[in-house]
């Protein structure tokens, strides 16, 4: 990858990650944890290898994107604004009675291609698109993020079952393995390991990635798009809350606010990270 | 009168029947040739997938592709399309208001021999309470097809309840039957008490008011097709023209027809109702009819409950 690139990615990355922090502070609420553990796959995904147009936020045969972690509606939001499907002043009504900005993704939301938030739903609304844009001959892709704790739901793996049987090459799922879910670490509570095994045993082709590596995960996303009669997961590997030392593997960051000193610790943190991203552009 | 003919099947006739709109697509769940979707999967085996037994993944794929502009038609038994998958079809099809057909067949208690584990009694109350939702309970063959036809015009959610078995046509017969969504028909004309009526017990209740009729009460007969949106209009001048109403359907007693019409009356023009269903018990093994005269619902108990209601002009 380009160096220039690369740095714009991350810069993206960075900016997503202060944005909806911003975006949460005002709104008094919402979910830090899996919004920042996922900055880079929407960073690379929206800024990148997503084929869509914010002047055309509809158009048919788009590439579509399923955020089965509906709760991730921060990050998700932020990456829609950023990329210009509606202003960032708008972000300042998130979780508003008045606003369409819910606590929960939702449809209606200009670049929002489905409504989300009960887990373990995404994957298979996701291979409907994949299997309806088949049927019309579309070239496009339909892209969707899954929490590691969502796979629990048993939903997700009659979805992985039918995507690997009706060979949805054009479906690229990732997981978010941030390790962590709202009662604490997932191989306390209830483990789905190993993951990136039961997705190929279901016809998956499955890679891995570092969820915070811009390079590693387009080189995924492009090994991903290549793949011939096989869904492909990639396995990102993700630390919750990443990129803010008090956020950072903290369950409490799940859903849970942060105090005055996290929120300055946190935008001090992320300035240095953007002033040094700038710097080197 | 013609061949009897289940609902079901009427669905499925009429589904391969209009099926040609490239917009359709049609997922099963290994019943195929329960819900009868068979006939269209073999006219249009490209628009037809069958999801295999995972009713919460065929529901959400469904919804994906209405998401992108098709109409999409989810089939399995009433007991998963409106119980197993609640949550998917309220939260991936009602709330994002997405062309999908939810159609639950197998409905009711005359499923029969199969039991009470296959007997959905729930699932119109448990439909028609999600916002956004049409739920529409054709009565015969005839109306299957016309409600169908509707169904696919119909850009929204719908649920469609069928039945497992074969029925007489009766509205077939009635010159001037016409089908709307959302408009109930008037059947016949009684002055005395109206029976409101979904599903077989539309039949069962054109034979509770033969009953009635040989006793000297005129009833009026409505076919209540669609529970929700309900009618208002035809049951409010059913109130106020016969002064009683009685309801009629293969449903619990909560939450279902009774139950829509109940919210009608008692917040619009307080009337005297008796609500025929099944008592709020679980079904048993058993043939159809001796089923439907088991729980209560047969013409006999419609014809006493019309009478009760009058009784309490």
């Amino acid at each position: 990858m380009e160096e220039m690139k690369k740095r714009y990615l991350e810069r993206m990355s960075a900016q997503i990650r202060k944005t909806a922090l911003e975006t949460i502070q005002t709104a008094g609420s919402g979910h830090i944890g899996g919004s920042f553990s996922i900055a880079e796959i929407l960073s690379v995904l929206y800024f990148d290898k997503m084929q869509v147009d914010p002047a055309d936020p509809k158009r048919e045969n788009r590439d579509r994107f399923v955020i089965s972690k509906g709760h991730c509606s921060p990050a998700v939001y932020t990456t829609l604004a950023l990329r210009g499907f509606f202003p960032a002043e708008h972000l300042k009504t998130f979780r508003e009675i008045t606003s369409d900005l819910s606590g929960h993704v939702e449809m209606h939301v200009p670049g929002v291609d489905m409504s989300t938030g009960s887990l373990g739903q995404g994957l298979s609304v996701a291979l409907g698109m994949a299997l309806y844009g088949k049927c019309k001959g579309y070239q496009n892709h339909v892209y969707c993020v899954l929490g590691d704790g969502e796979i629990q739901e048993g939903q997700v793996w009659e979805a992985a079952m039918a995507a690997g049987f009706y060979k949805a090459d054009n479906l690229i799922a990732v997981v978010d393995n941030n390790k962590l879910q709202l009662d604490g670490a997932l191989d306390e509570v209830m483990s789905p390991y190993p993951i990136g095994d039961k997705f190929k045993a279901f016809g998956w082709k499955v890679l891995e990635a570092d969820g915070h590596d811009v390079e590693q995960l387009s080189a995924a996303f492009d090994l991903a798009k290549k793949s011939k009669g096989q869904p492909v997961m990639i396995v990102a590997d993700t630390v919750k809350g990443k990129g803010v030392s008090v956020f950072e593997n903290q369950v409490r960051f799940h859903g849970g606010h942060p105090t005055k000193e996290e929120f300055e610790t946190a935008y001090r943190e992320l300035n240095e990270q953007l002033a040094g991203l700038e710097g080197q552009r | 009168m013609g061949e009897k003919i289940s609902t079901r099947e009427a669905y499925g006739r009429a589904l391969e029947e209009f099926g040609a709109d490239e917009k359709i697509y049609v997922f099963d769940s290994d019943l195929k040739s329960c819900t009868m979707t068979a006939y269209f999967a073999e006219k249009y085996p490209s628009r037809f997938f069958n999801m295999g037994i995972a009713e919460a993944n065929m529901v959400d794929v469904a919804a994906g592709m209405a998401s992108c502009g098709a109409t999409a038609l989810v089939h399995t038994f009433a007991m998963f399309a409106a119980g197993r998958v609640y949550d998917q079809v309220r939260n991936s099809v009602a709330y994002p208001g997405l062309n999908v057909k939810v159609v639950g067949s197998h409905a009711g208690l005359t499923v029969g021999e199969d039991g009470a584990t296959h007997q959905c009694i729930e699932d119109i109350g448990l439909m028609r309470t999600m916002p956004g939702m049409t739920v529409v309970v054709p009565c015969d063959g005839h109306e299957t097809r016309l409600a169908v036809k509707a169904v696919l015009e119909y850009k929204g959610p719908c649920y469609v309840r069928t039945g497992r078995c074969a029925l007489d046509n009766v509205t077939d017969r009635f010159a001037d039957y016409q089908f709307e969504l959302g408009k109930g028909i008037r059947l016949t004309n009684g002055k005395d008490v109206t029976i409101i009526a979904c599903g077989l017990m539309v039949q069962e209740s054109l034979k509770a008011a033969k009953l009635l009729e040989a006793e000297g009460i005129h009833a009026r007969v409505i076919d209540m097709h669609t529970i929700k949106p309900i009618d208002r209009e035809l049951i409010l001048a059913a109130a106020e023209e016969t002064g009683a109403i009685v309801t009629a359907e293969e449903h619990n007693v909560i939450g279902g027809l009774g139950g829509a019409v109940a919210e009608v009356l008692s917040t619009a023009r307080p009337t005297p109702l008796e609500i025929v269903g099944v008592k709020d018990c679980f079904g048993h093994s058993g043939h159809p009819e001796e089923l439907l005269r088991h729980f209560g619902l047969a013409p006999e108990d419609v014809a006493a409950a019309a009478k009760r209601a009058m009784a309490r002009k």
